[in-house]
């Protein structure tokens, strides 16, 4: 019937690919530079993890590929293509017709992403009704189905559910159904346990994995879990204040992370370390994005290695090996 | 940690909310109200100078916990001893304008939820002082400078709101605002759960340092596992209500013997490349109201359970110096372990 996930991980063009990326939002105390120069791609069946800190634009850059930035924001420059479509250029119609159908996001907070005052099977019911041609006399039926395929329990009672009637994590359920409910084949889950119990967390996760498997959709996890990442991630991306620093497939970035950042990001994760004292701070904040003078290696002021090229020329980025590249003029 | 005197002694606390008030009818009757056991039946230690954490799912009662040992809830019955007084004797609305109040601080979950937003650095951490301690004018500004030193919070910061500081500056304003009192007990009610990692080793570095400079003993509410093995001397699990294990920090994550305690560390993310074998718990936990008093609570969740647990509930026995599990399948105390 398909190909084996294998052929698709090797497909020539991937499912996703935002290149050189550029986004800037206007405020009243100047203009923001919040994603620059970004470029990423996913394929079908893979699942990438983009990691940063807050305020890194992990979020920010896929509101902009999916058009749902806020008013004030803007794409400067670059492309994202999903699927042969530049949804950089694509009008407001063709993204609604998409979202939700080909691509869909799980929200950070489910209980602010959910309608308070709407039953979550009827929610449910909404997004079938809007994206897919299901007759309505069967959409209660493929609504109870849709929650019973992420393992809610007693999936006909829990139809009739309120959002706050819910435990946390059957809510975060209900938003990775309301997500999958049109089989897409992208699906972007933000931080999609933040909040969860490690249990829950890891019964959440194994969900999003099993599902992503099944339907060989392409998965971002955006994360500042680096543990969580390592663990459910093909490939990971590293942000820091709006560019990507690094990117390789997990179990080498974590055996050899190249930029400083990134050896700093490992360092600061509680797991593995044996003692307190072994657990490292990064210096230094991410840098302001209104500034006129940014470095052009936006990490330079918090990092030990710099040199006057880090701020005064264009960051270069190096392949070490397939697929391990990095942003950084003085590598590790 | 042994011969450490006991700050804290939590003795056979419980706390039991009956659900609705039951009617008339239901009186006459002689109908039960259905009663929640939040917390059922809990007793533990903490030292002076020991930093004790207490971890387990949202649900199993810990917050009920803390609200009753930061006297803010009324146990049902049960004692709660700080410094040898029983506290539980002191009704919640009183406990405010009591004299050990001071003694006992808390940090908060989330630092832009816990501070006023209309309210400078200054001014959230003068609140306490000027409430229970009485200080104003000189007095207070030492005070509250002295407390901003301590978290290392900058002077030129004392005068911003809460929109203007970062996270990492908020967490410090709420510890800053905890320790100004010199509490000998701070309650920390997951304090780096809303930071990054990178400001959250900042602030557990803090920690542990006003720890040992103050003298202060912790009581640190955490799911993060990771971060209570980092900064606890000794580690309590609770499942619904009771504490299923208790023991030294090193000992208890290297060798859990609850499957409770080993179901949640086998969750902590990060693992997958270590071999390990994941375990899963499936299904939700029995509901808390009027639970049976006869059968383990973990029962029906538990990958290990069989027959007898349906018929009997475990109490805490020693399985090691310091360690206790609530669990039939462990071998009895002095037997091969």
């Amino acid at each position: 019937m398909s190909a084996p996930l294998i052929a698709d991980a090797d497909h020539p063009v991937p499912l996703l690919d935002v290149q050189s990326l550029g986004v800037e939002f206007q405020t009243r105390s100047g203009t923001v530079r919040a994603i620059q120069d970004v470029s990423l791609s996913v394929r079908r069946g893979e699942t990438v993890g983009v990691v940063g800190e807050s305020g890194s634009g992990k979020s920010v850059l896929f509101y902009s590929v999916l058009g749902i930035l806020d008013a004030a924001g803007r794409v400067t420059g670059g492309r994202a293509v999903f699927g042969g479509l530049d949804l950089t250029a694509a009008s407001p119609s063709e993204l609604a017709e998409l979202r939700g159908r080909e691509a869909a996001m799980i929200f950070q907070n489910p209980r602010a992403a959910l309608n308070p005052i709407r039953k979550v099977g009827r929610q449910i019911e909404d997004v079938l009704a809007r994206h897919t041609s299901t007759p309505s006399a069967q959409l209660r039926a493929r609504a109870i189905e849709a929650l019973a395929a992420v393992r809610i329990p007693d999936p006909e009672r829990r139809y009739h559910a309120y959002p706050f009637e819910l435990s946390g994590g059957l809510c975060q359920r209900v938003m990775i159904a309301l997500s999958l409910a049109c089989s897409p084949s992208l699906l972007i889950a933000d931080e999609p346990t933040t909040g969860l119990d490690v249990t829950t967390q890891a019964a959440v996760m194994d969900l999003i994995r099993e599902l992503a498997t099944r339907r060989r959709m392409a998965t971002v996890l955006i994360t500042h879990d680096l543990g969580l990442a390592a663990d459910y991630c093909d490939r990971i991306v590293v942000m820091h204040a709006g560019h990507v620093v690094e990117t390789a497939p997990t179990a080498q970035l974590f055996a050899k992370p190249r930029h400083p950042y990134t050896a700093r990001l490992v360092a600061t994760t509680p797991h593995g370390a044996q003692s307190l004292s072994a657990l490292a701070a990064i210096p230094g904040n991410l840098p302001d994005l209104r500034r006129a003078d940014l470095p052009n290696c936006r990490f330079s002021e918090r990092c030990d290695r710099k040199e006057a090229a880090c701020v005064s020329e264009p960051l270069t980025t190096t392949e070490f090996e397939a697929g391990h590249r990095v942003a950084c003029r003085r590598p590790l | 940690m042994t011969a450490s005197s006991t700050l804290l002694a939590v003795e056979g606390v419980r706390k039991l909310f009956p659900l609705g008030r039951g009617g008339v009818l239901d009186r006459l009757r002689g109908r039960r109200v259905p009663l929640l056991h939040a917390v059922d039946g809990v007793d533990f230690r903490i030292g002076a100078g020991e930093s004790v954490g207490l971890v387990g799912e949202s649900g199993c009662g810990k917050s009920t916990l803390v609200r009753l040992i930061t006297r803010t809830l009324d146990p049902t019955e049960g004692a709660i001893r700080f410094d040898g007084e029983d506290l539980a004797r002191i009704p919640a609305r009183q406990f405010a304008s009591a004299p050990q109040r001071p003694g006992i601080q808390m940090v908060f979950q989330d630092p832009t939820d816990s501070l006023n937003p209309r309210h400078t650095s200054r001014d959230a951490i003068a609140e306490p002082l000027r409430r229970l301690a009485g200080l104003s004018g000189r007095a207070l500004a030492e005070r509250v400078e002295e407390a901003a030193a301590q978290v290392q919070l900058p002077e030129a910061l004392l005068g911003r709101y809460p929109h203007q500081l970062s996270g990492g500056q908020k967490a410090r304003v709420g510890i800053a605002r905890a320790i100004a009192l010199r509490p000998r007990l701070l309650v920390l009610d997951e304090p780096t759960a809303a930071l990054d990692v990178s400001v959250q080793a900042v602030i557990l570095h803090l920690l542990a340092d006003l720890k040992t400079r103050l003298g202060m003993s912790y009581l640190f509410v955490s799911h993060d596992l990771d971060v209570v093995r980092l900064l606890c001397d000794r580690v309590l699990v609770m499942y619904l209500g009771r504490i299923v294990e208790e023991g030294p920090a090193g000992e208890l994550f290297a060798l859990p013997r609850h499957p409770y305690t080993r179901a949640l560390l086998s969750a902590i993310p990060g693992q997958a490349g270590a071999g390990a074998q994941r375990i899963r718990l499936e299904g939700d936990p029995v509901s808390p109201v009027d639970p049976d008093p006869k059968r383990c609570r973990f029962l029906g969740r538990c990958p290990e359970g069989e027959a007898a647990c349906a018929s009997a509930s475990p109490v805490l026995l020693e399985c090691g110096p310091g360690h206790r599990a609530a669990c039939l399948r462990l071998p009895p105390p002095g037997g091969a372990g």
